[in-house]
């Protein structure tokens, strides 16, 4: 099936591009990364100092809130990187197959849904079990959600960035129906889920802190992906399918339509396990604004990464730094928190102009006759 | 080497033989590749002047800076006998030179009329600009609906807008960059008779080729260029087929794919007749076959053939007669409507988009032998062994590349050919079906894929080849179907006859 128009995807070929690596390459993304670090900070300092704060003491805070102690590396920086992590990993397998999934936020927004109504019927059955079963449950949730915008692409031609941004504010308004009528809590007086009984949370990785095990699941995850797309036939096949599915058609005999929709479901899983794996370990209820847009942020963590599976541990950490930093910075040099959201896609920007500016160069450098 | 214009040949138009343009000592480079070393080319009013070379010869980088596209690094243009600068295509245009690339400029979702007003200021009134086309292209004896939209055209009215978009600027020289490659073989003479008559008109045609007959055909001059120098600038009349070959590859003998020489494969490729060969088996049998297109528009409508072991089956077509869904489920790449057809498991299988359906550009060499097969794998990808493979490849098939692990978009469109003809025989298939394999290739590249086809028969595969070029379908071919009208009809070997054949006056239908 190549119904679907693939003008969109064009323009993320040239982030696509990165897979292969040689030491000239990593020094070349060492170089960029370094750059664009510069460029992140000289615009955040640009807009302190424009909005008139001092921003000596708002670095400080960033920095402090994000690395200044043990707490805040694991309680802040690392338990944000993770929903990150997890949304990251499913929109860079999305676009490696070509498939602009722009849903994550939807996706992980039903994975807790369902993760919290899983939760209420497990509840007789052993612990550990039951944990397995609401995490699965967010997963499946999520890949279902992300089935309806697949089979609306492959059956109708239906832009899936329309219908996943759609199936978004579907997502939304559901958790806003059920945490006020099935979901809700037994008071019934908070629009929110009744609270996850201690026994079912993730287990606490480190005493003292709010680091729960899904970081793990997340590097095994991501380890897992890379070595799946890098190793495997499969892997491969979904690759083609993204780099040019009419050659993977006709050179490869590969199902296009059958891949579409197995990277579309598997990426919907992995946003859905955001979502469950948040909820099971750290917000412990559902309600309106579970999701600061973690699922939005997650395009930014997956371009910056270059759609690589290892690169989104490290962009998801570096965003769960900055939105850390975010806060602090808010609650103790009193800086709209906003400002980072800027950086954030002052960094998008610079990414998307050096790649530009790189693969100009070298058609400059290859146009011959 | 002296361009002496015999004048009697222009009486009747005036300007004949005054040079219109005239590019003195061009050097270009692109950073460490001379692509133009002291080039020169001399056009005059009133006629067809035939640029010739290899793919990289520099012909397209030297129109490129007569139409300011490019700037040359040292040299000097003249226009009418005036030094010129050409900073701009805007200013090529208002100096009357207008120039139709290979790749179309054309958007495809406006009309003709909207699309030759591009670029043109002032208000747009879609009436007047409409009877403007018409005019334009009436005076200029091109049929064109200029309410049509350019999405809807075939290959050869998208040209016509094209030409028309220059003609409507008032060009005095028109530079065509190889435009007969894109065309079927009678849209392709159409043209060729076009730009003759605008040339007599008293225009001046600068005509990029690498197709000598086309050259020696309609050309009054014809200029070579090899390794971005001027090697020859003749009249056309003076000059043959064999002498512009040799001028275009040089002297020396280059090996050809197989480890033949270059001059023996040429010498295979011009010895029509091919060797008698040892026909095995039928392995591709289609009876009573029918395909729809994409559309679900029937396009094959009843093919009959066979396909032995050892040898090579041409099928000979117009554009648009059924060949491209034929070829694709006789390479099993395709559903029938109805009809059997017995075919190998694995076929081999060249489609004629090589950049839209046989390569990931962007993906390593490897990665693109590993895509052949890639939808029956199962498990881990043998990397080390595919490593092997594409450095075999590389190898046998002579693929002039940076590393294995550079990206196809980095092998020049002869290499990248290679690599996918090395792909698709290296398992040695018992079938390969090939579209148009020689599209857009250089002479030696083209000599390389035709050696490579014809070992691959030679080594017992069954090979199908369609070619809109019918002159290497009757070089290639040792059966000949002509394809007209979705049915399928075996012709014998000669021009005439398939040529008949092909437009649908045989006497034999099925």
């Amino acid at each position: 099936m190549m119904t679907a128009p693939s003008t969109p995807v064009d323009q993320i070929a040239i982030l696509r591009s990165g897979s292969s690596s040689t030491a000239a390459q990593a020094f070349a993304f060492a170089l960029r990364t370094t750059l664009l670090a510069g460029v992140a900070l000289a615009v955040l300092v640009l807009l302190l100092i424009a909005t008139g704060h001092d921003a000596g003491v708002a670095l400080t805070a960033l920095v402090r809130g994000a690395f200044g102690s043990w707490y805040a590396i694991t309680s802040a920086t690392l338990v944000r990187a993770v929903p990150l992590a997890f949304a990251g990993l499913a929109v860079a397998i999305a676009f490696r197959a070509g498939i602009l999934n722009i849903g994550a936020e939807g996706q992980l927004l039903m994975g807790a849904a369902i993760a919290a109504a899983m939760a209420s019927v497990v509840g007789s059955l052993p612990a550990p079990l039951a944990i397995v079963l609401i995490i699965l449950a967010g997963a499946a949730a999520g890949g279902a959600w992300a089935s309806i915008a697949a089979l609306l692409r492959q059956k109708f031609g239906v832009l899936e960035v329309i219908s996943t941004i759609m199936l978004n504010f579907l997502a939304q308004y559901l958790i806003g129906w059920l945490v006020r009528g099935p979901l809700q809590e037994p008071t019934r007086v908070n629009p929110q889920s009744a609270s996850l009984p201690d026994s079912l949370h993730l287990p606490v990785m480190i005493a003292g802190t709010r680091l729960h095990v899904g970081v793990l699941l997340a590097i095994v995850l991501a380890v897992g992906a890379w070595w799946w797309l890098k190793e495997t036939a499969g892997g491969f096949r979904l690759r083609a399918v993204g780099a040019n599915a009419a050659a993977a058609e006709t050179t490869g005999q590969i199902k296009v339509g059958r891949t579409e929709l197995l990277a579309f479901v598997a990426s919907g899983a992995l946003a859905g396990l955001a979502g469950s794996v948040e909820f099971t370990g750290v917000t412990y209820a559902l309600y309106d604004n579970f999701s600061p847009g973690y699922g939005f942020t997650a395009i930014a963590v997956a371009l910056l990464a270059r759609l690589n599976p290892i690169g989104v541990l490290a962009t998801a950490l570096l965003f769960g730094a900055l939105e850390a930093g975010a806060n602090a910075m808010q609650r103790d040099a009193g800086v709209p928190s906003v400002v980072v959201s800027v950086v954030e896609a002052t960094l998008i920007l610079s990414v998307v102009a050096a790649e530009r500016w790189q693969s100009r160069a070298v058609a400059r450098a290859e146009s011959g006759t | 080497m002296v361009l002496s214009a015999p004048a009697d040949r222009f009486v009747n138009t005036p300007a004949a033989g005054d040079a219109v343009l005239s590019l003195e000592n061009i050097t270009r480079r692109f950073g460490s590749v001379l692509a133009l070393d002291d080039a020169s080319l001399l056009v005059r009013a009133g006629t067809v002047h035939a640029v010739l070379g290899e793919n990289g010869a520099g012909k397209t980088t030297l129109m490129r800076i007569a139409f300011g596209l490019l700037k040359p690094d040292a040299g000097t243009i003249r226009l009418r006998g005036q030094l010129r600068t050409i900073p701009s295509p805007a200013v090529a245009l208002s100096l009357g030179i207008g120039m139709v690339h290979q790749h179309f400029t054309l958007v495809p979702a406006m009309t003709v009329a909207e699309n030759v007003a591009l670029g043109r200021h002032g208000p747009y009134d879609p009436p007047a600009a409409s009877v403007r086309v018409q005019d334009v292209a009436s005076r200029a004896g091109l049929s064109l609906d200029p309410d049509a939209l350019v999405s809807a055209l075939s290959i050869g009215a998208q040209q016509r807008c094209e030409i028309v978009k220059a003609l409507a600027r008032d060009v005095q020289l028109l530079i065509l960059d190889e435009p007969t490659a894109v065309l079927a073989p009678s849209e392709a003479a159409e043209l060729l008779r076009w730009i003759r008559r605008f040339a007599d008109a008293g225009h001046a045609i600068v005509l990029i080729t690498h197709k000598l007959r086309d050259a020696l055909a309609i050309a009054d001059d014809i200029t070579v260029l090899r390794r971005g120098r001027t090697v020859l600038t003749a009249p056309a009349s003076t000059t043959t087929e064999s002498g512009l070959a040799t001028a275009m590859l040089g002297n020396q003998t280059v090996p050809a794919a197989n480890g033949a020489s270059f001059r023996s494969s040429v010498a295979t490729a011009q010895a029509v007749g091919s060797a008698t060969t040892t026909r095995g088996a039928p392995v591709l049998i289609a009876h009573d076959v029918h395909v729809a297109d994409g559309r679900g528009v029937e396009r094959v409508r009843g093919a009959t053939l066979r396909v032995h072991a050892g040898e090579i089956v041409g099928i000979a077509a117009v554009e648009g007669e059924g060949q491209h869904e034929l070829l694709r489920v006789l390479a099993g790449r395709g559903e029938l409507l109805s009809g059997t057809l017995k075919r190998p498991d694995v076929v081999g299988f060249v489609p004629e988009d090589r950049h839209r359906e046989a390569l990931l550009l962007d993906s390593s060499l490897i990665e693109n032998v590993a895509l052949r097969g890639a939808g029956a794998r199962r498990g881990r990808m043998p990397w080390d062994a595919l490593r092997d493979s594409t450095a075999s490849i590389v190898k046998t098939y002579n693929v002039l590349t940076s590393g294995m692990q550079s990206s196809a978009r980095t092998l020049s469109g002869g290499n990248q050919q290679k690599l996918i003809m090395g792909r698709e025989l290296e398992s040695a298939p018992s079938a390969l079906v090939v579209e148009n394999p020689t599209r857009g290739l250089d002479f030696r590249a083209t000599a390389a894929v035709r050696d490579s086809l014809r070992s691959a028969r030679d080594a017992g595969a069954a090979v199908v080849v369609y070619s809109s070029d019918l002159d290497e379908v009757l070089l290639l071919a040792d059966r000949i179907y002509a394809m007209h009208n979705g049915v399928v009809t075996e012709t014998p070997r000669d021009r005439e006859s398939v040529g008949r054949a092909m437009l649908g006056s045989a006497t034999t239908h099925e």
